[in-house]
């Protein structure tokens, strides 16, 4: 019996199948926890799949590597999700061509506060380097912010960890500082969760408005792109 | 649902192709993406079918992020030892990151139209 069962095992982490389907089990398990109790933004699809998946691993004595060989068919779509960001920014785009001005100020002076102040706590407080530059492009989807990450000499996978986070503590945190500004425009209170906190923001916003919703995806959009843009040219300026 | 995702992906490889042939600091799927963008602004409208996938794609947007956020298990040590600077890096830059992008908005979109009638005044 016992040698059938090292066979299996054996077999199993050699194979992506594993990976892919803990993957797909530990995500909707995530979503029904979220649903079920109210779609808390502290309980967090992402978050309880990736803390699922990573107590399996320790439990079955399983290395991140051998788990993300398996994982990674998920992980490739993230680049055609990418692309696919095109579809949402065209429709708002048409919708608010009006309030340009704003927004594009907006958006600047919001990526780069994020961003800089990101890297300048943790500079204060005695990061590292590899972790100053992992963090530099949390605020944006992680799919840009990885590749963002792995070009200024990041980390991306410590990079996606921060975007997660980053987005949970905007969905958590956002409604209670929007107030203390008194922001009241949903415009605005949308395009800044977006800007800030991408696609958990977004989703964020969007539960609590539908105009919100739009600006904070039009703000994901195109934070993605200043910061693909921006980051590298500061990363070069700064530390080479 | 099949020609859609060959565009994406011919996209995302236009993309890669270009930003590597001219050494741009952007990542390949960004370039896509304006590619994409830029298609749809010739064309003047969104395909039904790539209505439909890009927005299955994006509804489990959220998915995709779980393989990279195991990454976790491979950074323990590194988020133990520096706990303190980078707990307060995401939830200082977050909280202003959101607070000032939003602040801004408003500010310059209440201002708009006062500056065309000459009236710098606030509103009530």
């Amino acid at each position: 019996m016992s040698p059938d069962f090292h066979e299996i095992w054996v077999y199993l982490s050699a194979s992506p199948l594993a990976g892919l389907t803990l993957t797909l089990a530990a995500y909707q398990a995530g979503m029904w926890v979220f649903e079920r109790f109210g779609r808390r933004p502290a309980l967090n699809p992402v978050m309880i799949a990736v803390l699922l998946i990573a107590a399996t691993l320790m439990v079955a004595g399983i290395d991140y590597r051998t788990y993300f060989d398996g994982a990674q068919f998920v992980h490739f779509l993230l680049g055609p999700a990418t692309v696919a960001l095109a579809v949402p920014l065209y429709r708002q785009f048409q919708q608010v061509r009006r309030s340009a001005v704003a927004l594009l100020v907006a958006l600047l002076t919001g990526s780069a506060a994020s961003a800089l102040s990101a890297v300048g706590i943790a500079w204060a407080l005695g990061a590292s380097e590899r972790t100053m530059l992992s963090l530099a492009p949390k605020s944006v989807t992680s799919p840009i912010a990885m590749g963002v990450s792995e070009q200024i000499g990041g980390l991306p996978s410590l990079t996606a960890v921060f975007v997660i986070l980053t987005g949970i503590i905007a969905a958590s945190f956002g409604t209670w500082v929007l107030n203390l500004v008194r922001v009241t425009d949903w415009r605005a209170r949308g395009f800044g969760l977006g800007v800030a906190a991408h696609g958990i923001g977004t989703a964020r916003a969007l539960q609590v408005n539908e105009v919100a919703g739009a600006f904070a995806g039009l703000g994901m959009g195109l934070n993605g792109l200043v910061t693909a843009i921006l980051l590298p040219v500061l990363y070069r300026l700064f530390f080479t | 649902m099949l020609g859609t995702l060959t565009l994406l992906l011919s996209c995302q490889l236009a993309g890669e192709l270009t930003a590597r042939l001219l050494h741009l600091p952007v990542p390949g799927p960004v370039l896509g993406m304006v590619l994409l963008f830029a298609g749809l602004l010739v064309r003047g409208g969104v395909p039904e079918p790539l209505q439909e996938t890009a927005g299955g794609i994006l509804r489990h947007l959220s998915l995709l992020f779980v393989p990279a956020g195991v990454g976790v298990m491979a950074h323990l040590n590194r988020l133990e030892a520096e706990a303190l600077p980078i707990a307060a890096a995401l939830l200082g830059s977050t909280l202003i990151g959101v607070a000032l992008t939003a602040w801004v908005m408003s500010v310059l979109s209440r201002r708009g139209p006062d500056a065309e009638t000459g009236n710098g005044e606030d509103a009530p």
